[in-house]
């Protein structure tokens, strides 16, 4: 196991390699001048060509770039322009929002998409398959920000169920102290049963338009993956020898179509992490997508280098955490492995 | 998974989803907190609170403003729909106790009582530390310093411990106005010099993430890009102390939600939002809505005169006659703004900036000009515009692209992204483009000094020369130094009319400022820097 980790990890370097360097060139191949964006409106050529000297961004480019990768190797991912932050920080600050909604989103997700999957796929043709059918197709079709500004007019400004779409918390309450990063779990470890109602009521809306974004690809993979795996032959062997249906479907059949239900998970999560964009936009989410766009659109390179990497990392664990619950459902993986 | 177990996780996810559908209780400390609290949204946040700093941005001004006080700043007067507005033409000391204008330096007393946040006095020598700092850092502060011929240190001088003399380097009407800017803030010396480094001996590290001045409020927490919160400082002695404790300043970067947020009465103060909303909260009158013009601002058509076929005249009149103007007043501006065209043809020139033009639609005159100048079958060209502010632009330049086609002039739109839109400017190759110019400080030959100049600064985007403009913007601007009246008025109407025969920039309007803001909330006031000022505002 352990030298299959270490094996998975040194394959991951060449490419972390590559991702340094084509982020460092492609932010560097961005139109637009830094420098001229933030001399601000009034500026006159000297004053851009002051900031241009002070950002380093004068010096040849190859000059640069080890410059860059030796502030990287000491930690340093630089400043953020936009928010005059150092990029690290903001990342560590950042993702914990990001992941917190990806993560509740994708739980609320796994728990409708994975039942109606397999329940459409036991009963194909029935009620519950065209209601699986429906939902998804619904579902990946309405644009993000769509459903957002609809569950927002609906429940906060038409019924006032819902709270303002403020961020994380509402104002009046304050962060608790950090130790996950997890606004559910530092709530409860500090015993601040008020702030925890405020993040959990803050959660639901973005993480409710997350799930009926992310519910399609999982639903419809669970029923592709049990559909498959109940027209085999051991299923049809398992039913013959007059084991429960439940036996059948849940041990034998459901195990074995976890495999690519997992993997599209993973997918899912990645994609829900760095493409929560609009979501984040739309609630005012303080999390590492709309920091990367913002960073895009006024063309600071730190952050958005910053950001490239730590997904790249990001993916580098998920896929690693992905082949060892492959090996743990499937003894095959582990053998050859 | 049965379906009875399915259908049960199904009712208890949609139990969960109604839990705060539950009335929020309100304790009274809760309640408090909230009456003596200015909740504020807004698209974009500061990116530094210094605004001695790099690349400070717009929202970083309103820290600074709040959180910082200058030696002077402008008295109030009565603006349209009586809205106070600051008063161009008077101050009043704001650090300064006293101060004294002389031929050729201004001579400040400090008030005595004065303290930074850290309870440090405010001395003489913090003054001129700061002074010199905004000469000094580079970049733009030291450009707005320039702009009233502050540029050297040797020209602040330390008197004694509360008197301060800033030396003029030459006559110039700017220099006193230019330090009731918000540029010109007194800063705590000895804290930041503490926290200075070798390579950073401003300190503009440290404070880029906290303030360290004298104001009336102080930033006790910034998150960037999602809140900032201010808190009162108790001990300001530099005007009466504000009737707000807390300023919650909240990121909200969809637009909508910043009105719903206003419309339910969870936000007090909102600005940013399409005119169009600008517009139905007028009418549907939940809210106040305050709009007032831009001082010095103005909204125009630029043409590159020094490429064919906008070296002619001719075609920049035919241009000028061919753009729909009442068409963007209604349908992009919807009525929030003032018209800057259509001027009655015996009106005189005034001895004011901006004013409307006499150029009106009329595709007849502007095809008979196109065919003077040899171009009746008209040409192609693009039209650009800056797409930070499309929701302006954008139908902008649509209506504009419509009318053109009109007398044969083919354009393309061209959006340029907002990071890259000050590179464009600077180049000044795009033939046809719409931009927005305000000044801080309001004079006619501030604004033509920066607009049609021969020195051809960055704002002067049609790269305009003109020797007879240069020397009527010269001289107007030593005639404002030397209080010549006659000649002043002569150059100032001089340059006008210049302005608006060769017509390099068509002017369409002056854009308001719009400010939403729950009915409790009283106190807005205008000023040249069109961000709010917390210390006059007040709740309930």
């Amino acid at each position: 196991m352990l030298t299959m980790i270490g094996k998975r990890l040194m394959f991951a370097i060449p490419s972390l390699i590559g991702v340094v360097i084509v982020t460092f060139l492609l932010t560097r191949a961005l139109p637009g001048d830094p420098a001229a964006y933030f001399a601000g409106p009034a500026a006159t050529k000297e004053a851009v060509e002051q900031i241009r000297k002070k950002l380093g961004l004068d010096k040849p480019l190859i000059e640069q770039f080890f410059r860059y990768t030796n502030d990287l190797a000491h930690g340093d991912f630089g400043n953020s322009l936009t928010t005059g932050q150092p990029v690290a920080t903001e990342i560590r600050n950042r993702l914990p929002a990001s992941a917190e909604l990806t993560l509740l989103g994708l739980i609320v997700s796994i728990v409708i998409a994975i039942p109606l999957g397999v329940l459409a796929a036991t009963r194909p043709g029935s009620w519950i398959d065209h209601l699986c059918r429906i939902t998804t197709t619904a579902g990946v079709s309405l644009p993000v920000f769509f459903t957002g500004l609809m569950l927002v007019y609906l429940f906060y400004f038409q019924l006032g169920w819902s709270p303002a779409p403020l961020g994380r918390l509402d104002v009046f309450y304050s962060a608790p102290p950090t130790v996950t990063g997890f606004y559910l779990i530092d709530t409860l470890i500090a015993r601040d049963f008020e702030a925890f109602r405020s993040a959990l009521s803050q959660l639901i809306l973005p993480a409710t338009t997350l799930a009926i974004f992310s519910l399609a690809p999982i639903a419809r993979m669970t029923r592709a993956s049990m559909l498959a795996v109940l027209a085999s032959e051991f299923v049809r062997t398992a039913r013959a020898s007059g084991l429960s249906p439940t036996t059948v479907i849940v041990t034998y059949a459901f195990r074995n179509a976890m495999l690519p239900v997992i993997t599209t998970l993973s997918m899912v999560f990645s994609f829900l992490l760095g493409a929560n964009v609009l979501v984040e936009k739309v609630f005012a989410w303080p999390g590492i997508g709309s920091y990367a766009v913002e960073a895009l659109i006024s063309s600071d390179f730190a952050p958005v280098q910053g950001f490239v990497l730590t997904m790249a990392v990001m993916y580098v664990l998920l896929n690693l955490v992905i082949d060892i619950l492959y090996g743990v459902i499937d003894p095959r993986v582990r053998l050859e492995g | 998974m049965k379906r009875r177990d399915f259908l049960k996780s199904v009712s208890g996810l949609a139990a969960g989803a109604a839990l705060p559908a539950a009335p929020q209780i309100i304790s009274s400390a809760y309640a408090d907190a909230r009456s003596e609290t200015l909740l504020i949204v807004s698209e974009g946040g500061p990116n530094n609170l210094d605004i001695h700093g790099v690349g400070t941005n717009v929202p970083g001004y309103e820290v600074s403003w709040n959180c910082y006080d200058r030696l002077i700043s402008h008295e109030m007067k009565s603006g349209s729909g009586g809205v106070p507005y600051y008063d161009r033409d008077k101050f009043k000391g704001e650090l300064a106790e006293e101060f004294k204008i002389d031929d050729m330096s201004v001579t400040f007393k400090l008030r005595k009582n004065a303290k930074f946040h850290d309870g440090a006095p405010v001395t003489a020598k913090d003054v001129k530390w700061s002074l010199d700092r905004a000469v000094s850092v580079g970049g733009f502060p030291t450009f707005q310093m320039s702009a009233g011929s502050l540029t050297k240190p040797e020209q602040f001088v330390v008197i004694d411990d509360y008197t301060v003399r800033v030396d003029f380097l030459k006559k110039d009407r700017l220099t006193v106005p230019d330090l009731a800017v918000i540029v010109p803030c007194i800063v705590n010396s000895e804290l930041v010099k503490k926290n200075a480094s070798e390579k950073d001996p401003w300190g503009l590290e440290f404070t880029k993430q906290q303030t360290a001045g004298s104001g009336a409020y102080k930033v006790t927490k910034w998150t960037a890009g999602t809140e900032v919160i201010m808190e009162r400082n108790d001990d300001w002695v530099c005007g009466p102390l504000p009737k707000i404790k807390r300023v919650i300043w909240r990121m909200v970067p969809q637009a909508g939600n910043r009105r719903a947020l206003l419309e339910r009465g969870d936000a007090d103060i909102s600005y940013e939002l399409p005119n169009k909303d600008f517009q139905e909260m007028k009418a549907n009158g939940k809210l106040n809505v305050v709009s007032l013009p831009f001082s010095n601002g103005i909204q125009y058509i630029g043409m590159n005169v020094t490429k064919p076929p906008f070296d002619n005249p001719k075609v920049r009149q035919a241009v000028a006659y061919a753009l729909p103007y009442q068409k963007i007043m209604d349908a992009v501006m919807f009525g929030l703004a003032n018209p800057m065209f259509g001027a009655p043809k015996d009106k005189p020139t005034e001895v004011a900036w901006p004013q409307p033009h006499k150029y009106n639609t009329d595709i007849e005159k502007a095809k008979a000009l196109m065919a003077e100048a040899g171009v009746a079958g008209g040409f192609e060209t693009t039209i650009s515009f800056d797409l930070n502010f499309a929701g302006v632009n954008e139908p902008l330049c649509v209506l504009v692209q419509e009318s053109l086609a009109q007398i044969g002039i083919k354009t393309t739109i061209n959006k340029v992204p907002g990071a890259n839109w000050r590179t464009e400017l600077n180049k000044k190759e795009m033939p046809l483009f719409t931009n927005v110019f305000s000044g801080w400080l309001d004079y006619p030959e501030y604004f033509f000094y920066w607009c049609y100049h021969g020195n051809n600064s960055v704002f002067n985007t049609m790269s305009y020369k003109s020797a007879e403009m240069d020397k009527l913007i010269d001289g107007a601007r030593t005639a404002a130094a030397a209080g010549d009246t006659a000649t002043y008025e002569a150059d100032v109407k001089g340059f006008v009319d210049l302005a608006f025969t060769d017509i390099p920039r068509i002017p369409l309007y002056q854009p308001f400022v719009n400010v939403a803001m729950q009915k409790n909330i009283s106190g807005y006031q205008y000023w040249f820097h069109r961000r709010l000022d917390y210390r006059a505002m007040a709740k309930g």
